[in-house]
């Protein structure tokens, strides 16, 4: 361990023991959380690997990816189907990770968890279910200008569908929603407000008990789009007292294919099925069927079980680590970054909420996004360049596509180092 | 690091920082617009073509090195060549940055070949010519590269 490595003096933090200890034993966490991640230990272009693009996705714990693989070893069979053991067996993993998933968020019950293929899924089946079936011509849903395509493209369908009115929440220059409006908005024809807990693109961590709050006082439910929010910040619905939440398990340390909706029970139990099929049935004639209870109405056909198994075991580990110590150590990584890199000339970080996860997106004068992407991958720093899937927010902000930053509980402030020397680089090459 | 060299050239920067033939032209009888969606890159074209020639051509947009140069590039190529001309060279410029075998010189254009070992960057330098192709077309779509 070289001592250069906790740049203790480069951000005018003072070096006294105790700084130096706890930035030591935050080192050593750290570094002993690598370990349990595989990818991390690849090459490429003959660098390790910085991975950098944990918005997009996370990697994924040996843990994780073991559970997956000695599920098909050992359990695999269809649920909720069989006589047979390995079908009870694979019953019982299936729904003990509904479990772990109810208390990751303290919902109040198994059954207020939907496995759906992510979020985007997720906001398609209320859009679908609750929307469709209840909204008509006038009626208006409430989205905010920072909202992922995920949670604007399934709204406009359902407003070709009915009638209904997109409404749109201004973002401030320094990327905040504009809550005044957001109130002004709110009115009788409002039926549903859908808003990012986290911003993918900004890092904004919106003030969703408000929004929920203002809601509420005018009977309109609230959905709360969690895909940035569930790895790096702790959720508690009840807390929150969100009518419906959605997030995907790829981008909490779990595989692809398998993402959550969370809706409240009596909201679920009146919202007709999404998709028919098997698993969804109590009974099924040619002249009537009749709908299976929670979750199953919701989960027709065979489920994504090894998935579910996946993010059941993302869950263990993450709980294992604690939100509070991997939000201590995002914070800390986007506080270093952010200071290193708000000295970096002619480049501007976009989004600078008062409340932020570690995301950082910016733009350099001069230099394409996608230009310091392809230079910035050469070095084996993975990032994404690009609009981030929120073409509105980019027109918001007058720029075509961001580079954009994102941590993780691996992440090092010596990988930071290495992506702001390769972006002093670029600023000299493009010079 | 060699295969970064060979993508940003010299031409590829003096084309990025002063784009050749900037611009719309006031008398264009062609133009189309062209999109790539993954980076947002934009290149509206705008030409005059008289008796199947293209007398001249401009090229407006926002876009990344790459894109930028290309589109510079191919507005310096294609002046005085007829639009069937155009369209074949099209051809020879997507098998030059794919990597695909070229039989002909292409000139200046050559400096873009170091496309072939970047796929994700092909949509970028291909971004003018096929906004070209619809531009001759008349086509007033604009066109993506998805």
């Amino acid at each position: 361990m070289k001592m250069g490595e906790f740049h203790m003096n480069k951000h005018g933090g003072t070096s006294d023991t105790s700084t130096v200890e706890s930035e030591i034993t935050n080192h050593l966490l750290v570094q002993h959380w690598r370990k349990d991640f595989p990818i991390l230990h690849t090459s490429l272009y003959g660098k390790p690997l910085v991975y950098f693009d944990n918005a997009a996705t996370t990697q994924k714990p040996s843990i994780v990816i073991e559970a997956e693989n000695h599920y098909y070893r050992h359990t695999n069979a269809n649920v909720h189907r069989g006589i047979h053991t390995l079908s009870q067996q694979a019953t019982e993993v299936f729904e003990s990770a509904r479990g772990k998933l109810r208390q990751l968020i303290n919902a109040r019950h198994d059954h207020e968890i939907i496995f759906v293929r992510g979020t985007t899924e997720a906001i398609n089946l209320v859009a679908q279910s609750y929307g469709r079936s209840r909204f008509k011509a006038g009626d208006e849903i409430i989205i905010s200008a920072m909202e992922h395509h995920s949670n604007i493209v399934p709204w406009q369908m359902l407003c070709q569908q009915t009638g209904a009115i997109l409404r749109v929440v201004p973002v401030s220059d320094a990327g905040e929603l504009d809550i005044n409006v957001y109130q002004s908005l709110l009115n009788k024809k409002t039926k549903l407000v859908s808003i990012s807990h986290v911003s993918n693109t900004l890092g904004s961590i919106n003030p969703v008990k408000t929004i929920i709050n203002y809601a509420h006082a005018k009977h309109v439910p609230v959905l709360l789009d969690g895909a940035q929010a569930i790895a790096h910040i702790p959720v508690d619905v009840q807390d929150l007292d969100c009518d419906f939440y959605a997030f995907s398990g790829h981008k909490l340390y779990g595989p692809t294919g398998i993402g959550v909706l969370y809706g409240k029970a009596d909201l679920l139990d009146e919202m007709p099925p999404y998709q028919g099929g098997g698993d969804m049935i109590s009974s099924v004639s040619f002249e009537a069927t009749t709908y299976n209870k929670l979750p199953y109405k919701f989960e027709a056909g065979t489920p994504n079980i090894a998935g579910a198994v996946g993010i059941g075991t993302a869950v263990d580990y993450l709980s294992a680590i604690g939100l509070d110590a991997i939000v201590k150590h995002e914070d800390s990584l986007l506080n270093y970054a952010t200071e290193l890199m708000t000295n970096i000339p002619e480049l501007r970080i976009i989004g600078n909420a008062r409340h932020k996860t570690g995301i950082i997106s910016y733009v350099m004068a001069g230099v394409h996004p996608h230009d310091i992407g392809t230079f910035l991958d050469r070095q084996a720093i993975a990032v994404r360049t690009g609009h981030h899937c929120t073409m509105p927010l980019m027109e918001r902000f007058g720029v075509p596509a961001t580079v954009r930053i994102s941590f993780a509980l691996y992440n090092t402030k010596n990988e930071i180092d290495k992506l702001v020397s390769a972006i002093y680089q670029a600023r000299e090459l493009f010079k | 690091m060699n295969d970064l060299r060979d993508l940003y050239q010299d031409m590829i920067f003096d084309h990025y920082r002063q784009p050749r033939n900037y611009g719309q032209l006031e008398n264009a009888n062609h133009k189309a617009e062209g999109y790539n969606p993954l980076c947002g890159d934009k290149v509206s074209l705008t030409l005059t073509l008289k008796d199947g020639v293209i007398h001249d051509l401009k090229f407006e947009g926002s876009g990344c090195a790459i894109s930028t140069a290309s589109a510079s590039l191919m507005t310096e190529a294609l002046k005085g060549k007829t639009a069937e001309e155009a369209l074949s060279m099209l051809e020879d410029f997507k098998a030059l940055v794919t990597g695909a075998s070229v039989a002909k010189d292409m000139g200046k254009l050559t400096v873009l070949a170091g496309v072939q070992a970047f796929p994700q960057r092909v949509k970028c330098a291909t971004l003018a010519w096929h906004t070209l192709q619809a531009a001759l077309k008349s086509s007033t779509e604009p066109v993506t590269t998805e």
